[in-house]
């Protein structure tokens, strides 16, 4: 059976232009989790916490309370809402250099406490806002401002593999990566969204999602080949699946 | 009449935050205010408010912002380093104008320095201590049952204003036992919460910003602040006088130098040298008139800290060269003698006022 689709603006999603690159991967993400906000009726109860990156600006087209939060500190500022107002439904949505850089402390911490919190984690592989570094997710061999022979492993260590790395905690209820390289990559990460979303309305737990994204202007390539940087090469070190489903390791 | 109880300093502190309503308490270990942490994880949960011990200082103080941002009360507490750690939020916390209590039981540094008393972080926490133009309520106790009345207080500022303020106490103060008057209202009111984040129900969406893009609109922000700070300054600051009518020497100290202070001056007053005592209870804003006022009839004025002199600077600046400023203080952890304290005011009293030129 083939159900109505009516495209349109979701309620959660306001209507402005977007101040993102042609080509990048927030935009479409602010999309599916505004799409994802509607389905679940949540829009009156949802607080969103914007990290300092790219998506710094994220309150600018949401639809619902966001506030800002200093680099890095995106879970604890979400942690310290959702405790005080635990019927509410809190989402951090950061970057690779505040979730896995700055933020590595609070990421690991707040999945350990099980916080219920949704976590919408945004891998580009380099840091956007400030001009194309190196980030703790850039591949190897990647060129970025900071690593303009291509990241070495020997000085700076491999890409950290976050989904992996917060597998390996007892508290976390859904771990799961997606990359939006496609329209199939794009269903899928619609499908992880609803499936974390939903675990903290039904007050499951910590749930997180990473979402393997383009960035054409500092991945240094057109967005066509961007997608497909994120499809092959970005998948092929950080392999999307879910790791954790229920609570439970599917995929260790 | 009431009945007095017996309390440290920093367990009068952590009571003191859950009369006034203090919704959470973020903490994280570090001497020598371990007492107010464990205080609150005893007991915050035994009154349905939240306690988190945090990974952290730099946590500890985010989850402050996010529950302020949420519209409730929320405190931090920390000793010096875990201070400095945490001035990154405190910023952030005066940017978006959001209400906080955070408390400094003081140790002496640089580094990690000791865990003796100190009060070497005044211009820390009175002059900025985190980055851009803005400034946190400082409020400094000098006895057990005032850590207990400033923290109500603070928070009762913190909700008006809409701003973080910070409770600058020391090692000593937060160790010591004494009997207090314990808190019996209601928990100070917060103002109208139309600005929190707390789900957009029957209204448009609320957003806490902290970075101002367009041109002119971080100004306008920085304008508005400024405002908040000359009405903070034009109605809040308190300090208390002891025998400042007659004195010809005045001392200015606050906290653990102020007890010392009294000390001295009773000591040299039997002795017929009349010294008195302005100590002020609000370290930002700072009590710059009420210094000026007293200094215009005394041989010289004696700044008592526990510190290479930082408030003497905000003493000299009162006093405005209209008589000599001295000091007498000790650093590292150090507390100043009353001995010493004694024989500096002798010294000024002796001193013959030249008048005319
Ligand atoms: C304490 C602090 N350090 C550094 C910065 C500068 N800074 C802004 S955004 C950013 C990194 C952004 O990269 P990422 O998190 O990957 O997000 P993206 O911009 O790629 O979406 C940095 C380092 C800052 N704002 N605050």
């Amino acid at each position: 059976m083939i159900k109505d689709m009516i495209y349109d603006r979701p309620e959660s999603l306001t209507d402005v232009k977007t101040h993102y690159c042609p080509g990048c991967g927030h935009g479409i993400v602010h999309t599916l989790i505004a799409e994802t906000i509607d389905s679940l009726k949540i829009r009156e109860r949802t607080i969103g916490v914007a990290p300092v990156g790219c998506s710094v600006l994220a309150y600018f087209y949401m639809n619902f309370d966001v506030t800002e939060a200093a680099h890095g500190r995106t879970p604890s500022v979400a942690t310290g809402i959702k405790r005080v107002l635990p019927d509410r439904i809190v989402f951090s949505y950061q970057g690779d250099g505040d979730l896995a850089a700055i933020g590595m402390a609070e990421t690991i911490h707040t999945a350990n406490r099980g916080e219920n919190i949704t976590v919408v984690f945004i891998n580009n592989a380099v840091y956007g806002m400030t001009g194309g570094q190196m980030a703790p997710t850039s591949l190897i061999g990647q060129k970025t401002a900071t690593s303009p022979r291509g990241r070495n492993v020997e000085t700076m260590g491999p890409p950290l593999r976050m989904c992996e790395l917060l597998n390996s905690l007892d508290k976390p209820y859904h771990i799961e990566r997606v990359a939006i390289d496609g329209p199939d990559g794009v269903r899928k990460a619609r499908k992880a969204l609803m499936t974390a979303f939903k675990a903290q309305v039904d007050g499951k737990g910590y749930s997180f999602v990473e979402i393997l994204s383009p960035c054409p202007i500092y991945q240094r390539l057109s967005p066509v080949d961007a997608l497909k940087f994120v499809g092959t090469q970005m998948a092929a070190y950080f392999p999307v699946g879910v790791f954790r489903k229920e609570g439970t390791v599917v995929n260790a | 009449m009431a009945t007095r109880v017996l309390m440290t300093g920093n367990d009068a502190i952590g009571e003191a935050a859950i009369r006034a309503g203090c919704d959470a308490y973020y903490g994280y270990p570090i001497t020598p205010q371990n007492e107010i942490t464990a205080f609150m994880a005893l007991h915050m949960p035994e009154n349905n408010r939240v306690f988190i011990q945090a990974e952290s200082e730099i946590s500890a103080i985010n989850m402050v912002f996010g529950t302020a941002a949420a519209g409730k009360r929320a405190m931090t507490s920390s000793s010096s380093p875990g201070i400095s750690l945490k001035q990154e939020g405190i910023s952030f916390l005066a940017g978006a104008e959001l209400p906080a209590v955070i408390v400094n039981v003081q140790r002496g540094g640089p580094g990690l320095g000791n865990i003796a008393p100190s009060q070497s972080d005044y211009f820390q926490a009175t002059k900025g201590g985190g980055h851009g133009d803005y400034h946190q309520i400082v409020l400094a106790p000098d006895s057990v049952q005032e850590m207990h009345d400033l923290t109500i207080l603070a928070f009762k500022l913190a909700g008006k204003y809409r701003t973080p303020v910070m409770i600058l106490t020391d090692g000593r103060l937060g160790q010591m036992m004494e009997p207090l008057i314990l808190y019996k209202g209601t928990p100070p009111p917060m103002q109208r919460k139309a600005w929190a984040v707390n789900g957009a129900i029957n209204r448009k969406p609320n957003f806490i910003r902290s970075l101002y893009l367009v041109e002119g609109e971080l100004e306008t922000l920085n304008i508005k602040l400024q405002k908040k700070y000359a009405g903070i300054r034009q109605k809040e600051i308190r300090c208390e006088k002891r025998l400042t009518q007659d004195c010809e020497v005045l001392l200015v100290a606050y906290g653990t130098s102020a007890r010392i202070a009294k000390g001295a001056i009773a000591s040299v007053r039997a002795a017929g040298i009349r010294a008195g005592l302005l100590r002020p209870i609000t370290l930002w804003p700072f009590p710059y008139d009420a210094i000026a006022r007293i200094a215009k009839h005394v041989k010289g004025v004696l700044v008592v800290e526990m510190s290479s002199g930082q408030m003497l600077e905000d003493v000299k600046l009162a006093v405005n060269g209209h008589v000599p400023v001295f000091f007498e203080g000790r650093m590292g952890g150090g507390v100043p003698l009353e001995s010493s304290i004694v024989k500096k005011i002798k010294s000024i009293s002796r001193r013959k006022i030249m008048t005319g030129h």
